[in-house]
This record gives C-alpha cells, structure tokens and sequence, in this order.
C-alpha cells in the first residue's frame, strides 16, 4: 500500500465514488480534489500522470454537483474521477502516446471513448503515461520516464498500458481507459492487481484514438472490480458513426449480468498455456480460481488452443506491419515535433522522425516495413495472415465445446524494472498468453487472483467468444467471489 | 522464408529508407542484430502447412460481419461540420493559417 493523503481513494468503487456524490456526502468538485492531492502525494513515485486536465475536470465536476443538488436524473458515471491513456484524445489536454515525436500537440477534438464516458458524468482528471505509441510489454519505452508498479516500486507494472493500471491500483483515479494491441491491458492489471478488459475487437469505438495495429488495437477499461468494469463497458461499448469499425451488435446490460450465476457453465482449460514457463505460484494461483469455479457449479474441461506457440511469432508480424503503415503519418507536417535540421522536406520529415521516434518504434517500424517489402510480402505478411486464420480457428473450436476459456495472463509476475530491456524477443515473449485473443478478436479480461509469496499481484485471464462480454463478466466475478470468501477465511 | 543468413547492414539501410528513417552509425548494427533475432522466432510459422488457408486481414470477415456481408449499416452520407480549421492549423510547426507549410520541395 502507497502511504500519503487520501490512502482509502485506493479501494473505492465506481458504485461507491457516485453514491456519495449523489447523496451529498461529498462533492464530486472535491473528490476531484481529493484525488488531485493524491496524486501530488504519491505519483512523483509512480509516474503515472503525464499531464492533468484540471479545469475541465473541475468544470465537469460542478456541472454534476448542480444537477445532484437540483435533484436532475445523473449518469452512471455521475462524478467519478477517471485516467485516460495517453494514446486517446481529450481536448484540452496534450496526447503524446509517450513519444516526443507529439510532443506538444494538444488534439482539437475527443475520442468517441472519452466522450462517452464525460456524457456519463465522469470527470477525467488527465492523461496517463504508457509505452511509446503503446508498443511494450513494461511501460519502460516511454519517452516520458517508466511508471513504477505501485505494489513494488522497484519493479514495471507492465505495458503498454501501464500508468493506467497503476493509477487504479495506487488510487490515483477509480478507474481509467487503457488500450490493448496484443495484452497491453491484461498484462499491465495482472501486474497491478486490478481487473483489465479487452472487449471484443469492434465492441468500442476507436475514434480519437491514435492508431498502433488497426486490425488489433482496442480500448478497454481498468476498474478496481468486475462490476465496476461491467458499468465502464456498457457505457462504452456500441456502434459509432466515426468508426466503422464499431459494431453495431447489441450491448447487453453488463452490470445485470455480471451478478448472474454460473452453474451449469462450462470452463475450458487449454493445456498449451499451462507448459514450461509458467511460474508455479501462478499455476497454483490458477488452479485455486479454477476449484473455486467448479465450487460455483461450473465443469471444468480441458480444450486445446494447439496453434498457440505460433501466436507471438504472428502478431509481431501483422503488428509491425500495420504500425510501419500507421506511423508514416508522423513526418513533422501537420502536428507535433518538426526537426530544425532538414533543408529540404525530405530531410526534414527524417530528420524529424529520427529525433521524434525512440528505439523501440523504430524497430518496429523496420521490421514492418521489411515484412512488407518486395520480395517478402508472401512469406512473411501473407504466411502470418494465414496462420491468424488458424489461431482464430483454434477459439471458435474450443467455444463449440465451452462456454468460457480460463488460464495465466502472464508467464511470471512483474519482473524488475531494466530486466528485460536488452533483449527484444524475451520482452516479446512476455506476450505469450496474451496475443493469441489479440488476433482472433474475441474479448477477454484480467481479474485478481491472489499474490506470490514476497506480495506480487497474480491475474487469471477469463476468455470468451466474440460479443459475448456477459459471459466473460459473470465468470469474472465469480473468481473475484471465491478470491473474497478465501481472504474472509483466512482472516 | 528460407533466408537463415539474415538481414544484411545494407538491407537494413533500405529498409530504414524506405521507412524514412535516419538511422546512427550505432543504431545501424544494433537493429540489424535485433531484427534477425526477431525474424529467426518468426521464421518458426514455416513449420505450418498453410497452403489452402485463407489470410485473415479483419475479424469481422471472419465473423461473417463485414459492413457489405452483414447488414452492419456504414452512416448516411450526408455534409456534417467537421473540426475547426484554426483549431487544427494552431497544432502545426509551420502555417499561414491556410496551409501546412514545409521546406522546398526540390533542390535546385
């Protein structure tokens, strides 16, 4: 537990946070307030917050607090304070995605993310640090400095959506966005400890968000508990006529039915993410959430994912490849840095690119660039597009035969901060269980189960077919219910 | 995918061109070692049998969602205002108000 002013701003909940706005027991100007200090306190530790949003954040804020007290119908969001990754734009605020090469842009508009969740009646309190362009796996990539796990200073609290995960954790906000291209909100809550949600691939709409790998990216919330994630989801998920990519499948009701029961629900385990590698603490951690599933009514199945070592080796093509063609855009013309070095305006847009960009994006943009090339398009790009087909077989197998997928998020808890940042593909591999869902786009979160021995946070993935998020939640909380009644009884 | 001798500097220094990267003397040798590691894990999707599969570019044609196969409707196409011309002009290095400006074109 992170020590300084507001310590109980760490446990409180989306339901808890608009009750007391709503009741009066607080204003939500002042529980903005609150957690401003907070985060004066403690994120100098942590690094969460790239930049604050307060005058809009006290505008929304006073906006809720005269229509609680003139009694008008409130969202379910009403005055809660929330943390938007850096990669989505809030006008008012700058939107670097942890690279210099925006550096000062400020975007003139908000993501459809954002903006739903301000109409819901949220108050956003600022931008949270991640790895540059969302491309990492430990939140060290940002040019802004790496965010330190708040229940381990000295160790990453993943990536690439890391400031949003610790934020959460440390109770710098009571929920924030992140985005996930191949983990990067799983990963990152596992590491803190909080729940994370990928939704379906077209469940959210990504308008204002600034593009990675369009065929993967997504947003998706980070919450303290499943029902609070249930709530962020249904707020925003739905179509979009900004992106046509959002899907126009009918969103249920989460929070309904998160509650619902799972008797009768069939678990699969797939035997491929249990192998070598694994930590036995997290095994141990998994298998308990798994008893506790099947003390719930659930039958526990084994199934197999058998294409899954292929995965990583998959998606670091498709995503490079898409990334090389996305982040041609950034050439100092319309937004952002713009070298002083380039005569012409070919130097300049390399030039600016080779000052604006760090290692890590650049090496992704070379390696997509060289899948794409003359040459090695049929053998690498079109080989890993067909090998995604067969991943995505893999899930629509196992989903004939369960209703959800159970297994680790992660190979090892957070590791230490410098320890895998020589070595590209041991940081790649940190994705393992991860991408696989990435690319077949069906929607899975991280939920809490437990700690290892020295008090670092363990997730269990819950995997579920495409738009079928009410299976997810509900299964979710049925982990999170027999993580509770365990830490009753060991009280 | 048979190439196991890897990525040559000079190919790295195409690539990085294509790509309109500068790359430094030091950054040169270091990417060419990073990207065959990387291509060496990836050269493991060669053990797959794929003639026959379809690629996979977008989830939703696999879902049979498509825009054009499902009846998800694309937005009427109709004149709406879009955002503020000064508003994103006042984010660009260099401007007249009207137009992006940028340095010559062609040296002559």
């Amino acid at each position: 537990m992170i020590d300084g002013v507001h310590p109980e701003l760490e446990t409180l909940s989306i339901s808890k946070a608009r009750e007391a706005v709503l009741s009066g027991a607080v204003t939500a100007v002042s529980l903005a307030g609150q957690h401003y200090d907070r985060i004066a306190a403690v994120d100098p530790e942590i690094n969460s917050y790239l930049a604050l949003a307060r005058d809009r954040a006290v505008v929304q804020a006073a906006k809720v607090d005269a229509a609680a007290k003139a009694g008008s119908p409130q969202g379910p969001l009403a005055g809660v304070p929330i943390g938007i990754k850096d990669v989505l734009a809030l006008r008012g605020a700058p939107a670097t995605a942890g690279s210099l090469i925006l550096k000062g842009y400020h975007p003139p508009y908000d993501a459809t993310a954002v903006a739903k969740l301000e109409a819901a009646g949220a108050v956003l309190l600022g931008k949270l640090n991640c790895d540059e362009f969302a491309m990492g796996s430990s939140n060290e990539n940002s040019a802004y400095g790496p965010v330190h796990n708040p229940r381990a200073l000295d160790r990453v609290p993943g990536g690439s959506s890391g400031g949003s995960a610790a934020a959460v954790a440390a109770g710098l906000c009571v929920a924030s966005l992140g985005t996930d291209t191949g983990g990067s909100i799983r990963q990152p809550a596992a590491f803190c400890g909080v729940v994370g949600v990928l939704p379906t691939y077209g469940r959210v709409s990504r308008y204002g968000l600034i593009a990675f790998a369009s065929s993967l990216d997504r947003i998706g919330p980070f919450t303290r508990s499943v029902a609070d994630a249930a709530t962020m989801l249904e707020v925003l998920a739905g179509p979009d006529p900004l992106d046509a990519t959002a899907s126009a499948q009918p969103v249920a009701s989460y929070g309904v039915e998160a509650a619902k029961s799972i008797s009768g629900m069939k678990i699969g385990v797939p035997e491929e993410y249990f192998g070598e590698g694994l930590d036995p603490e997290i095994r141990a951690a998994i298998e308990k959430a798994l008893d506790d599933l099947r003390a719930a009514g659930c039958s526990i199945h084994k199934v197999s994912l058998p294409h899954t070592k292929y995965a990583v080796p998959t998606y670091y093509v498709i995503a490079t490849a898409e990334a090389s063609s996305n982040l041609s855009r950034f050439d100092g013309v319309r937004f952002g840095l713009r070298s002083e070095e380039g005569s012409t305006l070919a130097k300049m847009y390399r030039e600016s690119r080779d000052e604006g960009f760090g290692p890590e994006v650049k090496r992704r943009i070379l390696l997509g660039t060289y899948v794409l090339s003359a040459g090695y398009y049929d053998a690498y790009y079109r080989k890993a597009q067909q090998v995604r087909t067969l991943l995505t077989r893999d899930f629509l197998a196992a989903f004939e035969q369960v209703d959800a997928i159970v297994c680790p998020v992660t190979p090892t808890p957070a590791f230490k901060l410098g320890e895998k940042t020589d070595d590209p593909v041991q940081m790649y591999l940190e994705d393992i269980y991860s991408v696989a869902a990435s690319l077949a786009g069906i929607c899975g979160m991280s939920v809490p189960c437990g700690t290892t021995k020295t008090g670092l946070p363990i997730g269990v993935q819950v995997l579920a077919k495409h738009f079928d998020e009410s299976t997810m939640f509900r299964v979710g909380t049925a982990v999170e219910n027999g993580q509770k009644s365990s830490t009753a009884q060991s009280q | 995918m048979t190439e196991t001798a890897g990525v040559s500097l000079d190919e790295v220094r195409h690539v990085a061109d294509l790509a309109n990267l500068e790359l430094t003397a030091e950054e040169l040798p270091r990417m060419a070692r990073d990207l065959n590691a990387i291509l060496g894990h990836i050269a493991e999707l060669n053990e797959l049998d794929t003639a026959g599969i379809p690629p996979m570019a977008q989830v939703a044609e696999v879902l049979g969602l498509a825009p054009a196969t499902s009846g998800e409707t694309l937005r009427a196409d109709v004149v709406r205002p879009s955002i503020d011309r000064a508003a994103v002009m006042a984010e660009a290095p260099e401007t007249d108000g009207r137009f992006f400006k940028v340095p010559k074109v062609i040296e002559r």
